[in-house]
């Protein structure tokens, strides 16, 4: 996988992560033709995609598109079971997660990614186990007592 | 109460705490920085584009100053909300060290978003990016495993090749580490390091040696994709790898024949991301290895029949197991299985299992295509779905499966696809149809009708080299001239706004409109026309805003060609002197060339305008060129867009002239311009003003008219070689004998005009000394005209070592017996040599 990202309807980015180097202005420009070109697909058109020499697989869950970039020696079909995967360990985190809990907690969503996916592939296969590990780092957050009971940030 | 402006709030407190238990004293101190939550919450709020600006800028400004306080307390919280301004597209660049800062400190909270940070902020191409190095490689060896699996990921992700380099090391001790935890993420690293560093491949190999024992499905998972990873990259290490061929097969079977196991259950199937990229491995190892296919064949058999297909899942594994049996040596069964397989997708409901059966057969077509072709009618039928990468892919596929049996049904389908197809499709397909259709059609009635058909439906999409190919095309069906003329005719009378349809069908009008008036079509019912009306079409043409410029040349050009086909000459000629003032310059060139024709060259006109020869094919994309049977008749080049007629230099266009005059015409002579290097044509004019032949006052230099000829009639008597003439057969004579030079003559008939008679002159030199600086001269009388080509050399070797070949063209119409004075020069010994002589001993074949 070259890259991920989270749009919504209006297409807003609710997440970014890439693979590959890419200049910041770069990763602007193909955001925004990327964005565009699968906000512009019908309902009734297959998840895959041509853009420039990548296969793209999106999926809309709700108001939120998921569309990764892949490869040409990558399987279509199993990118779209891991899309649904990663909803799903977002949706057991954050309790029936919907496009609030994305924006509001950003860097959660980063993290369960980081715990899922390393360097484009599946570290971890069992849902139950990247769950856990989540769960594990959490309780590593030092908790902030200096300031009446402030929240982590 | 004094305010402070407290630097760190809670050093103010920590004051206070000691000597006021109860402080209630009251100060200024910097707030602490807005929460993240609480930011978006602002940010969200806003209603313009440049409300929300102004909160950010607020935002990043107090970030800033915070920054530079060096606040570690906050500076986790800072980050974070710079990482959000970030993804809203806001620069951020002034974080990146904060990043580095937050990597640094021990605090785990502070590592999470540090190292988010770096991986949004930092890319190899920041110089800044290094001085994460020892930090990573100090957290790779940290007490915590979440530690160490954050600096992994991190590495993974965004390490540069200076990273990977320095950090393999610890890359590898983590390879081999038992916690499997950390095993399944270094393996991940391991094949970044080697992406990013391929030659670091080895040192990873020792590692790997145990790694498909492990029961752990993540460690599973991850080492299939390094194993993968070093298998695609070395072929040294693909043959050592194929060892394992058998584990792989037995962990296949396990995955597939174990019972329920929820941990990695996905609707039925247990973890079917291992079993793709078990699969996937598989493929590359059988690839060309008939042994680990053959080892790897029941398992392939296994998967194939025994996946469930009711949901995404199981085809994301059959798609995969097809793939793997098309690529590997798989015997023919199993190969039949797969397509069969892919057979099914197509008639699959999910629009997405048909899209990969479409690619898939794409790329299987060449080599597996009787199968392929039993699924046809499945994807004809997908031409007609709604999805437009669907549709391109069943277009590609019908035109690679159409062979010489299918023919008239696909191309009824592919017919009625381009009809109803997107525009972007539109060009593609008519180059598809008109390919095929070259190949395999049945008859050339059908052939002519596809053609039309696409003209009319899709004309305009039609690629511009098209248009040449199809003259050629219609050239070369001889018997079906007038059908075609008739359908073409009535194509423009119904539309005259494609441009291809409209170009082809002037030319063919231009060329065969003597057919269509003359009402002798076999094909169809002949429709009445006259010739007025098929004027009145193509002046339609000229006049109307549709016709490109290209077209206009093309009816031009048509109208002229009906002169000679046509009795309604006049209105010809007319049309041709009005657009002899046309703005378009072209289209005025074109009509001036035309008027003088009339005008001045009339008696070339039917010969210019004659019928065109068939056209061969020279190249199948290329422009066809113009095969020149003969010499004389054939002016025009097939892309008519370029007029056949240019303008001559003033030597050739006076000799072409000369030799084709004929009576009618006074030779004329070119200008001798002092500059110009002396020429046959120059010396001629010296010699005919010696030449007391002539009664007449030697000729005045006339300036050279820009004759419009085309330059094939002279390059085809000039460069092709001497025809060789079967019916005469003329004795050679001797023009010249003296001083050890001789000079011969022999000749031969200009095939077909008997006027020409063909000198070819060979000199040669029994001294014993060359002769050097040759330079032979001829001149004849006034009714008869010369060409003199260029000699083979100018040196006539000494002994009759060699000798000097050159060609004269005599014309003689009036068949008057044929003289010749000649003039030679050369230097021989050193000295200077000029003799003229006249040659009156022709033998009368020669001019009879």
């Amino acid at each position: 996988m070259q890259f991920m990202l989270l749009f919504s309807r209006q297409g807003k980015l609710r997440l970014q992560k890439w693979y590959v180097p890419q200049a910041d202005k770069e990763k602007k420009k193909i955001t925004r033709e990327l964005v565009q070109t699968v906000l512009a697909r019908k309902p009734k058109m297959c998840s895959f995609l041509e853009w420039r020499d990548l296969k793209v697989v999106y999926k809309r869950y709700a108001s939120l598109y998921f569309c990764c970039a892949i490869e040409d020696q990558d399987n279509e079909l199993i990118t779209l079971e891991i899309i649904h995967r990663y909803v799903e360990l977002l949706d057991k985190y954050f309790g029936s997660v919907c496009e609030l809990d994305i924006i509001f907690n950003f860097e959660k969503a980063y993290f369960i990614l980081d715990e899922f996916l390393l360097g484009g592939e599946a570290q971890e296969t069992s849902k139950k186990n990247v769950l856990k590990a989540i769960e594990q780092a959490d309780l590593l957050q030092e908790p902030r007592h200096e300031y009446f009971n402030v929240p982590v940030y | 109460m004094t305010s402070w402006s407290a630097v760190v709030g809670s050093q103010c407190l920590s004051l206070h705490q000691g000597h006021l238990p109860t402080c209630l004293c009251v100060f200024q101190r910097m707030p602490a920085p807005i929460r993240l939550r609480e930011l978006i919450r602002t940010i969200r709020t806003a209603r313009t584009q440049a409300e929300e600006r102004e909160m950010i800028q607020k935002e990043c400004a107090a970030i800033r100053s915070s920054f530079r306080e060096e606040d570690n307390t906050y500076r986790c919280r800072n980050v974070a909300k710079l990482l959000y301004m970030h993804m809203l597209g806001y620069p951020a660049h002034f974080g990146q060290l904060e990043c580095l800062k937050l990597i640094a400190s021990q605090k785990f909270t502070d590592k999470r978003i540090g190292y988010l940070g770096a991986m949004l902020l930092l890319d190899e191409r920041q110089d800044v990016h290094l001085l994460m190095t020892n930090c990573i490689k100090n957290d790779l060896n940290h007490s915590t495993q979440y530690v160490q699996g954050l600096a992994l990921c991190t590495l993974g992700c965004m390490g540069s090749s200076e990273m990977c380099r320095d950090l393999a090391g610890e890359v590898e001790k983590l390879l081999k580490t038992s916690n499997s935890y950390l095993r399944k993420k270094a393996a991940l690293c391991a094949v970044h390091v080697i992406r990013k560093v391929p030659e670091l491949m080895e040192m990873f190999l020792p590692a790997t040696k145990n790694l498909l024992s492990e029961k752990n499905h993540g460690v599973l998972h991850t080492s299939v994709v390094l194993l993968t990873e070093m298998c695609e990259r070395s072929p040294d290490m693909l043959s050592h790898f194929r060892k394992l061929v058998p584990q792989l097969v037995r962990i296949l079977k396990n995955l597939i024949m174990s019972g329920y196991s929820p941990e990695h259950d996905v609707s039925g199937i247990s973890d079917p991301f291992l079993q793709v990229r078990i699969l996937r491995l598989l493929r590359i190892l059988g690839r060309s290895d008939d042994d680990s296919s053959e080892a790897m064949n029941d398992i392939l058999a296994q998967v194939a029949t025994n996946t469930e297909t009711s949901k995404n899942v199981g085809n994301a594994i059959l798609y995969e197991t097809v793939l793997t049996i098309m690529d590997i040596k798989s015997e023919s069964g199993l190969r039949v299985l797969a397509i069969n397989i892919l057979g099914r997708f197509l008639l699959n409901n999910d629009k997405n299992i048909r899209y990969v059966a479409l690619t898939s057969l794409l790329k299987t077509v060449q080599t597996d295509h009787n199968a392929v072709q039993r699924h046809r009618s499945t994807i004809v039928d997908c031409l007609k779905d709604l999805d437009v990468s669907i549709k391109r892919r069943a277009m590609e596929l019908s035109f690679a499966l159409v062979n010489g049996n299918n023919i008239r049904g696909m191309m009824k389908e592919l017919l009625y696809f381009l009809d109803s197809c997107d525009p972007e499709f539109k060009a593609d397909c008519a180059s598809g149809v008109f390919l095929a259709a070259e190949k395999y059609a049945p008859s050339k009635r059908w052939h002519i009708d596809t053609i039309m058909r696409v003209l009319t439906t899709a004309g305009s999409y039609v690629r511009d080299d098209s248009v040449p190919n199809l003259i050629q095309l219609i050239t070369n069906s001889v018997e079906m001239h007038a059908y075609t003329v008739q359908r073409l005719y009535k194509a423009l009378l119904d539309d005259i706004s494609q441009q291809p349809l409209v170009q082809v069908s002037s030319w063919c009008i231009g060329e065969y409109g003597d057919l269509l008036v003359s009402g002798q079509c076999e094909e169809e019912e002949p429709i009445q026309v006259t010739e007025d009306e098929v004027l009145d079409v193509l002046e339609g043409l000229l006049l109307s805003n549709l016709s490109t410029p290209v077209t206009r040349g093309y009816s031009l050009t048509a109208i002229m060609k009906l002169s000679t086909r046509f009795s309604s000459v006049n209105r010809i000629k007319k049309v041709v002197s009005v657009y002899g003032s046309s703005i378009d310059v072209e289209l005025q060139q074109r009509a001036v060339e035309y008027n003088a024709l009339f005008k001045k060259y009339d008696h070339m006109r039917p010969a210019l305008l004659e019928r065109m020869p068939i056209m061969e094919k020279t190249a199948s994309n290329g422009p066809t060129e113009i095969v020149q049977t003969n010499g004389e008749t054939e002016p025009s080049v097939p892309d008519t867009k370029h007029p056949p007629l240019v303008t001559q230099p003033a030597n050739q266009a006076n000799d072409l002239l000369d030799l084709l005059g004929g009576n009618d015409v006074v030779p004329v002579i070119q200008t001798t311009l002092p500059t110009k290097p002396a020429s046959a044509g120059g010396e001629l004019l010296d010699l005919l003003g010696d030449l007391s032949l002539s009664g007449g006052p030697a000729p005045a230099p006339v300036p050279s008219v820009p004759v419009s000829q085309p330059p094939f009639l002279l390059d085809g008597l000039s460069s092709q070689p001497l025809f060789t003439d079967i019916a005469a057969v003329i004795p050679p004579m001797t023009a010249y004998n003296k001083n050890g030079l001789k000079i011969e003559f022999t000749f031969e008939r200009a095939n077909p005009n008997p006027n020409i008679a063909v000198i070819t002159i060979h000199a040669t030199n029994t001294t014993e000394a060359d002769m050097t600086e040759f330079v032979f001269q001829a001149a004849v009388p006034k009714t008869f005209q010369l060409q003199l080509l260029s000699p083979s050399s100018n040196i006539v070797p000494a002994l009759n070592q060699g000798s000097i070949t050159q060609i004269i063209r005599v014309l003689n119409p009036q068949k008057q017996q044929l003289r010749m004075r000649v003039k030679l020069t050369y230097t021989h010994k050193g000295l200077p040599v000029q003799d003229l002589a006249e040659v009156n001993n022709f033998p009368p074949q020669s001019w009879q």
